[in-house]
């Protein structure tokens, strides 16, 4: 077995216990990374110096006796749309920011470091993580490391191809429509979006304030479940992220094998409907069988808002707060600036024409369009309207049920190119994840078998506001049933010895 | 057609509020240094930061709506306000939109006509941008964005302002009130207050009977009350005489409302925006900030302690006795008046100031305040937390020590001063103290002071000279140096006498 094959925490008791260094988890990381990135393309930037220094300065301090933390020693890969004062730049997938470095670490950086974690690297992302293919990158496209002609999903898709390859047990990533959930899915790990406002979003570029969420990747879920313990938890420069005193981060580990009994599993409907690819349907509908079996009983629900207005409202509401956030990239202060320009006006629009790729683009032309006076109330004012309704769904369905069911994508992953040409298509890509991110609600996306082609399937199991460590519970009860995390990517298992 | 032409004039007031730190991150407010260099990433707007309420500000803001008699809504949001410019870095303004904190309110302003009340229509919080300044030489311009992030209040009134002159006393009152209050410094030459008056005609009625207006002009950033009454006059006199050269389209439902500049030297407004060339600001509610949901007890506490307003108390002070000009020096400062309040009854009640005449107490009240107390409050020596009723007893015993004569009235100041150094140096004395500690009490004996005079005369023969020659003025210098010879501590009452006689002889 190879030191990549172990898991955070398997890292995490060796390094403590002195039976392995940080060094070597760093060393092991960085070779699995120089043998397998150039085929699979996770990374934008790897900071292998830093993260050797960083190894350096944790085995001294074990050695000196000191506590180093939930993650010591374990390498880990974030998304880049984190905040980095690494030296590395944060680019977001962009051209306009492409040599932009943060003066500050994100809360979650800060978390990562306080924690022992070592940082190797910059995963790629749709450009401000808006796509599901990674095809969106600035940069180039990364590859599903189960067929290296499929995308890895995105936007952080990255940093799932990363954890599938085996170059680090965990990355982090940001999920505003299924970002972490549905490149999980598609690549055979656990992705989890934790409620709105249980993780800092200091220092995560914004995309959509109100929907945007930063969460692991692991191959296991008690992997996950150890990087939501070291990033959860309250932070006074985020407004919208809960004081520890309303809602106490529990402990997500300590009970995570105890299984949630009796489990109510509710099965909508609307997830099972036209466009689900009948593989993903049918390993989705084994996995709810195994949960049978272990005495949960499956109700079927109705989320009569959730997918079929799902994806429009959250299109206005997305891509609103989009145009938004992304009007600060203007060449004036920092980032890309045309170098043409006639005047200040012409400035902005060349260095924002030049700096955005297409699918940004349209987005802000969307939520401009959507907030432009004599539109507002009839586009984001109604917008707002159908998320209470969706949120209202979620609500009353969990007065019956514990927890929901169902496909985390409709399809397995596809084919690069298949999409780019059709963006509504890529959009439904989408379609079980956005309600969460509306409704606010935590969610996950565990693998569940693959297709006759090998390709992973995802389920998705949401629950409600600030119940994580049940939802991970409920996911842990289906992992030990089966054996899908041992399965090592073709690519990877090409490099092995 | 001979209708009348009646102003009908609303003005935007913005002021930088009196807190240390900026609206949403911990950055100083000043004015005076270097540029750029009161920035961090979040007032930089740069990626991935958000913003965090100033707790302040919004209480600061509150007490102003209060003391504008606004109601104060149950719930209150922030908007983002969009547009491009160099000295917004996020190209959003982060503002209240439609439910700002305070709402409905009023000011009575005194006019030569009489009390005008002017409606207030909303009361709101937002953040100010930095400066762009064009480079003298060469194509570019730069920009300083100490400012950026300063908290702004933003007070509109209704359009019930009827002339320039109103106007001007309409911002001359509220920044009168915003500065009692400790609301503002209203600085305009550093703009911490800046007026925009919107200006139209009333023409009279439609057909409908509803009333018609000529065009409104937003008159933009006016830096003095000279500039809202010079530029408003300009205003309604250019809306006359457009409207009378074409009363069928100088109107507001034709033209809509303009934005205009003010060329102060030249005396002329200028059109900076058209009707067509308008924002489209595209008003988002600020997702990375909750909702500001005062809670009732909070705002009838911030309600309870309001200080009573400037007009009342200027009212009440003039029925006491004081002067307008006294009390308009009381009133510049709330807590200044506050501690008048005090000290005054302190020593209307006081042992030692026994049996004095109402209009004494007056006075001694308002001499110690306006010139000892403002004097260390301008030193910064004391602050408004330490005028207290314990302050006010302890001055109270100095200026008995004073008028029962047993220290003069420089070495009272001088004690005074000694009294706020010990107490600063965390070894509090009373006057009594000091003056026993010192040796400080007044030299009345008659034969002392005649020492003294001689002294003096002596050792300033050319002043006696000049004196006798004619020349009175040498009285202040020999009377000086009679004084410095008793080490400050002779009765100046018994050394004038004395040298009088001496000289006279």
């Amino acid at each position: 077995m190879a030191t990549t094959d172990l898991t955070a925490c398997e890292i995490r008791d060796a390094v403590r216990r002195r039976e392995m260094s940080a060094a070597e988890a760093t060393e092991a990381s960085l070779a699995a990374i120089a043998a397998l990135d150039p085929k699979i393309k996770a990374f934008l930037a790897i900071d292998a110096d830093g993260a050797r220094r960083r190894a350096a300065d944790i085995d001294r301090r074990i050695a000196a006796g000191e506590n180093v933390g939930l993650l010591a020693g374990v390498p880990v890969a974030v998304k880049d749309v984190l905040c980095t004062a690494n030296g590395l730049p944060t680019t977001c997938g962009s051209k306009i920011l492409q040599n932009w470095k943060a003066p500050y670490n994100a809360h979650v950086i800060e978390r990562l470091l306080a924690e022992g974690a070592v940082i190797v690297g910059k995963t790629n992302m749709d450009e401000f993580a808006m796509g599901s293919s990674t095809e969106n990158s600035a940069y180039f496209t990364t590859r599903n490391p189960w067929d290296l002609e499929r995308v890895p999903g995105g936007s952080s898709g990255g940093s799932a191809a990363a954890v599938a390859a085996r170059m680090v047990p965990l990355a982090l990533g940001s999920d505003t429509g299924g970002s972490i959930r549905q490149p999980a899915a598609l690549c055979n790990v656990v992705g989890l979006k934790p409620t709105y406002g249980r993780v800092s979003r200091y220092g995560l570029v914004a995309f959509a304030s109100s929907l945007d969420q930063i969460g692991p990747f692991a191959r296991t879920v008690r992997d996950a479940a150890l990087l939501l313990q070291a990033t959860a938890g309250e932070d006074p420069r985020d407004s919208t992220c809960v004081l520890n005193k309303d809602q106490p981060v529990p402990d997500y580990l300590d009970k995570l094998d105890e299984p949630v009994a009796p489990l109510r599993i509710g099965v909508p409907r609307e997830f099972f409907g036209a466009g689900l690819d009948p593989e993903v349907e049918k390993a989705v509908r084994a996995a709810l069988a195994a949960y049978e079996k272990q005495g949960a009983t499956l109700v079927e629900i109705g989320l009569p808002h959730s997918t079929e207005y799902a994806i429009a409202t959250y299109y206005i509401v997305a891509t609103s707060e989009a145009s938004s956030n992304l009007a600060r990239y203007d060449g004036v202060h920092y980032g890309y600036r045309s170098s043409d320009h006639t005047d200040m006006i012409d400035m902005y629009m060349r260095s924002r024409a030049q700096g955005f790729g297409d699918e940004v683009k349209r987005r802000i032309m969307l939520g401009t369009y959507a907030l432009s006076a004599g539109y507002y109330d009839a586009y984001y004012k109604n917008a707002l309207r159908v998320r209470r309704l969706i949120r209202s769904d979620f609500e009353q369905a969990f007065e019956k049920v514990d927890c929901i069911m169902g496909p985390t994508t409709p399809t397995p992953a596809f084919r690069m190119g298949e999409k780019t040409a059709d963006p509504l298509s890529m959009y439904l890509s989408d379609v079980y994840t956005v309600s969460a991110n509306l409704a606010a609600i935590a969610g996950v996306s565990v693998p569940c078998g693959f297709t006759a082609a090998g390709l992973p399937v995802g389920l998705q199991i949401l629950s409600g506001v600030f119940t994580e460590d049940r939802l991970l519970r409920i996911a842990r009860m289906y992992e030990r049933e089966v054996d899908w995390a041992s399965r090592v990517p073709p690519t990877v298992a090409e490099v092995r010895p | 057609m001979t209708a009348e032409l009646v102003p009908t004039i609303g003005l935007e007031v913005h002021m930088h509020l009196a807190t240390r730190s900026k609206m949403f991150c911990g950055c100083r407010v000043a004015y005076d240094a270097r540029p750029n260099s009161l920035v961090c990433p979040v007032c930089l707007g740069m990626p991935g930061v958000l913003p965090v309420m100033n707790k302040l500000a919004v209480e600061l803001s509150v007490r102003m709506a209060l003391a504008l008699n606004c109601t104060i809504p149950d719930f209150a949001k922030w908007d983002r306000k969009h547009y491009y410019y160099p000295d917004l870095p996020k190209n959003y303004q982060i503002s209240q939109y439609d439910q700002p904190l305070g709402i409905n309110g009023y000011l009575d302003v005194e006019t030569p006509a009489g009390t005008r009340r002017i409606g207030i229509t909303r009361v709101h919080l937002e953040e100010d941008a930095g400066k762009l300044m064009h480079a003298e030489h060469g194509n570019y311009s730069i920009v300083d964005l100490n400012r950026t992030g300063t908290p702004l209040l933003e007070v509109v009134s209704e359009p019930d302002v009827r002339g320039a002159e109103e106007a001007r006393l309409y911002a001359e009152t509220l920044r009168q009130l915003a500065v009692y209050l400790g609301i503002s410094y209203c600085n305009m030459q550093l703009g911490q207050m800046r007026c925009e008056p919107n200006v139209s005609l009333r023409i009279g009625a439609g057909p409908d009977g509803k009333p018609l207006y000529t065009p409104i002009s937003e008159l933009k950033n006016l830096n003095s009350f000279r500039s809202v009454e010079r530029a408003v006059t300009f205003e309604i006199a250019r809306h006359r005489q457009e409207y009378l050269a074409d009363p069928g389209n100088y109107t507001l439902a034709k033209q809509g409302k303009s934005t205009r500049g003010w060329r102060d030297d030249e005396g002329i407004s200028f059109l900076q925006r058209s009707k067509e060339e308008a924002h489209d600001y595209r008003y988002l509610p600020e997702p990375d900030l909750v909702p500001f949901v005062p809670e009732r007890a909070w705002v009838e506490e911030l309600r309870k302690n309001l200080p009573e307003l400037p007009r009342a108390r200027r009212e009440r002070y003039i029925k006491m006795g004081l002067s307008e000009e006294t009390a308009d020096m009381l009133l510049a400062e709330a807590f200044v008046a506050n501690f008048w309040d005090v000290f005054h009854e302190t020593l209307e009640h006081h042992q030692g100031a026994g049996k004095w005449p109402i209009k004494r107490v007056l006075e001694l009240a308002n001499n110690w305040t306006l010139q000892d107390v403002r004097r260390a409050l301008n030193e910064k020596t004391i602050d408004a937390p330490s005028l207290h009723a314990e302050f006010a007893k302890q001055l109270a015993d100095l200026v008995v020590l004073v008028e029962t004569g047993v220290i003069n009235r420089n070495t009272g100041a001088e004690v005074f001063n000694k009294m706020i150094k010990a107490k600063l140096d965390l070894n509090p004395k009373s006057a009594a103290e000091i003056v026993k500690e010192e040796n400080l009490a007044q030299t009345s004996d008659s034969s002392a002071i005649e020492a003294f005079v001689d002294q003096a005369l002596a050792a300033n023969a050319k002043a006696v000279e000049d004196y006798r020659g004619g020349k009175k003025a040498s009285f202040g210098r020999l009377m000086g140096e009679a004084m410095k010879a008793s080490g400050g501590k002779a009765n100046p009452q018994l050394v004038k006498e004395i040298l009088l006689k001496k000289l006279g002889g």
